[in-house]
């Protein structure tokens, strides 16, 4: 059951897509793991990171997460509800307590909305289906008061989207999702499309409103720099599974999945002395396909440190230290 | 502030104007024509444009007022044209809209029964349609309005598919509005563009198959003066009299431009993104 103190707990979430074949009739042919038996929680006022090379699922985890997209298996606790088993209607009224950072400030703005009817327009939804009781001049003023704590002037009410740099839509997008006062935002890569200077304005914003507003963090990044910035424990995933989590300052000096080590020796330091003797592990191959079935470890093949064991059964999530879990044979397990 | 933008759009000006001069036709000849418009005239066969008679663009090969059937003719046109694309438009553009954004079957079978009318040329179906439901002036609207269902359909289901994956949308379903709200405040306003386009160009196309239809004589029936029956009856006599056919044809065409500007205008105006480009 989940823990009270959680404000997030998934368990055991898969999202598989059927891969379909034939013009007319159409049958599925395979399925794609995209995300295959996830696990994590996130007390409240934590951040959690989770990191990963593109196509292993973090993006497809946000969206189930949020129920945007359906899960094939596995719940969704907010507070200990199991939001997919909610009806319609009460979905709709939960959807206020978690809410949506987006990864492309270009596509996630409708091009044909003032700035203003943007940030309102969480609120008015909610307004005309009753779930709050709001008149328009409480919301024009509520989303004037947004902009300005998002550091956009009151001047850009009236401005479309197309009129802002890349930085200042994302100060709109993030301001739509405090609109309705939400306990947890999920922000799939919420600087990844913008220039480094104004990454680190955005994460200075997000870090103020997270203590302003007592905000839970889901991040999703590929940038260990900005996760490491931004976040008080990092899950890493791989292939649609989580192979280590622990809190930030562990994972930096100890981490223990093969796969983390390499990843984390993928960065560059900026210390030249220390960038010199720097060991790059580097792994070989690609990452296989999600649409296949794997018997074993699916980081097996491009592990250095495989053993027998590997092919014969996956690993599961396990302790490995107080707070510190690791998918790995080479800590423990069967 | 949007009258403003359309008056400071000198190409949407002009389509306008000459719209507005083909309705003032309109007015005019519900009350008064040079002549009657049906009424045969032995003594003027054939007799060109000329000011001592009176008969400013010639007669026809029964001596009928050229000048007169064409204003006739302009208000059974405008509203055939008009009517036609406001059917097509709202069913295809209906039926395109739901396809796209529902996905799935839905979009499977509504686009193949489309493919299917968009595999017939679009004279032929026309041709095909008046054959069965009979030479009628409403007819002729219902048959151009088919031909349009599968343009229209394909069109805004192509537009909205494009924007459907945008993160806009997601956002607007994690704020919990429903398909309905999503589609009328989201998808409709940003597939407009092409739409309108669609609809200008739809508009003057509809004069031509209008034309096209009572050339072949499927069309308005004579004596009901229609701009392509017109053409149809001068190709006899063109060699003899060219203003038989060349005043017909000079309205069609200045129609249609007006329809073509209109729609170019309306494109500039409406898309933010163009708004304030000089």
């Amino acid at each position: 059951m989940p823990d009270s103190q959680n404000l997030l707990d998934v368990r055991g979430l898969k999202v598989h897509f059927p891969i379909e074949k034939g013009i007319i009739f159409k049958r599925v042919a395979g399925w794609v793991r995209a995300v295959d038996g996830v696990d994590f929680s996130i007390k409240k006022g934590e951040a959690l990171g989770l990191v990963g090379e593109s196509g292993c699922g973090k993006s497809t985890t946000a969206m189930a997460v949020a129920q945007l997209q359906t899960a094939t298996a596995g719940q969704v606790f907010l507070e200990g509800r199991d939001l997919a088993s909610l009806s319609a209607k009460d979905l709709r009224a939960a959807r206020k307590d978690f809410q949506l950072v987006f990864q492309d400030p270009y596509s996630s703005l409708d091009p044909r909305q003032k700035a203003q009817d943007i940030i309102a327009e969480p609120l008015r939804i909610f307004a005309k289906n009753g779930l709050i009781t709001m008149d328009e001049a409480a919301i024009q003023r509520e989303s004037l008061s947004l902009m300005d704590r998002c550091g956009l002037s009151a001047s850009f009410a009236t401005r479309y989207p197309h009129e802002f740099s890349g930085g200042q839509r994302q100060r709109i997008g993030i301001a739509r999702a405090l609109a309705l006062g939400p306990k947890l935002i999920i922000a799939d890569e919420p600087v990844s499309a913008l220039d480094v200077s104004i990454q680190s304005q955005i994460l200075n914003l997000l870090k103020d409103l997270q203590k302003d507003f007592d905000l839970t963090f889901l991040f999703i990044a590929h940038d260990l720099a900005v996760i490491e910035y931004f976040c008080t424990r990092i899950a890493v995933m791989y292939l649609g599974r989580i192979v280590e989590i622990t809190d930030a300052a562990t994972m930096a000096r100890n981490p223990l999945h093969p796969y983390t080590k390499a990843l984390l020796s993928a960065v560059p330091l900026p210390d030249p002395r220390k960038e010199r003797s720097r060991r790059r592990i580097i792994l070989k191959g690609d990452v296989p396909s999600p649409s296949i079935e794997y018997k074993g470890c699916p980081f097996r093949e491009r592990c250095p440190q495989a053993m027998e064991k590997c092919a014969l059964s996956p690993p599961s999530l396990m302790q490995a230290e107080e707070g510190h879990q690791v998918s790995c044979f080479l800590y423990g397990g069967a | 502030m949007k009258s403003n933008r359309l008056t400071r759009n000198p190409i949407a000006m002009t389509g306008l104007a000459i719209i507005g001069l083909y309705l003032l036709v309109i007015l005019v000849s519900t009350f008064w024509l040079p002549f009657d418009p049906v009424e045969m005239d032995i003594d003027h066969l054939l007799e060109g444009p000329s000011l001592a008679t009176g008969h400013l663009f010639g007669t026809d090969e029964f001596g009928r007022d050229i000048l007169s059937r064409i204003m006739k003719g302009t208000s059974i046109s405008l509203i055939i044209s008009i009517a036609a694309t406001a059917l097509g438009a709202v069913i295809g553009t209906t039926m395109g809209t739901w396809a796209g954004y529902l996905g799935g079957r839905w979009d499977h079978w509504l686009m193949r029964v489309a493919d299917v009318m968009f595999s017939f040329p679009s004279l032929l179906l026309a041709i095909f349609v008046m054959a069965i439901l009979g030479e009628k002036t409403y007819n002729v609207i219902i048959a151009i309005g088919i031909v349009y269902i599968p343009q229209f359909a394909r069109i805004s289901r192509g537009a909205i598919l494009t924007i459907k994956s945008s993160e806009f949308i997601k956002a607007a379903r994690s704020n919990g509005a429903s398909s309905t709200f999503i589609l009328r405040k989201h998808l409709l306003p940003n597939i407009l563009v092409p739409l309108i386009v669609q609809v200008s160009l739809s508009l003057s196309v509809a004069i031509l198959l209008e034309s096209s239809l009572s050339f072949l004589g499927l069309g308005v029936q004579p004596p009901a003066p229609s701009w392509g029956n017109m053409l149809s009856s001068a190709r006899k006599v063109m060699v003899l009299a060219p203003w038989t056919a060349i005043y017909p044809g000079l309205a069609i065409v200045f129609l249609v431009l007006g329809f073509n500007l209109l729609g170019d205008g309306l494109r500039d105006i409406l898309d933010p993104r163009l708004r304030n480009v000089r």
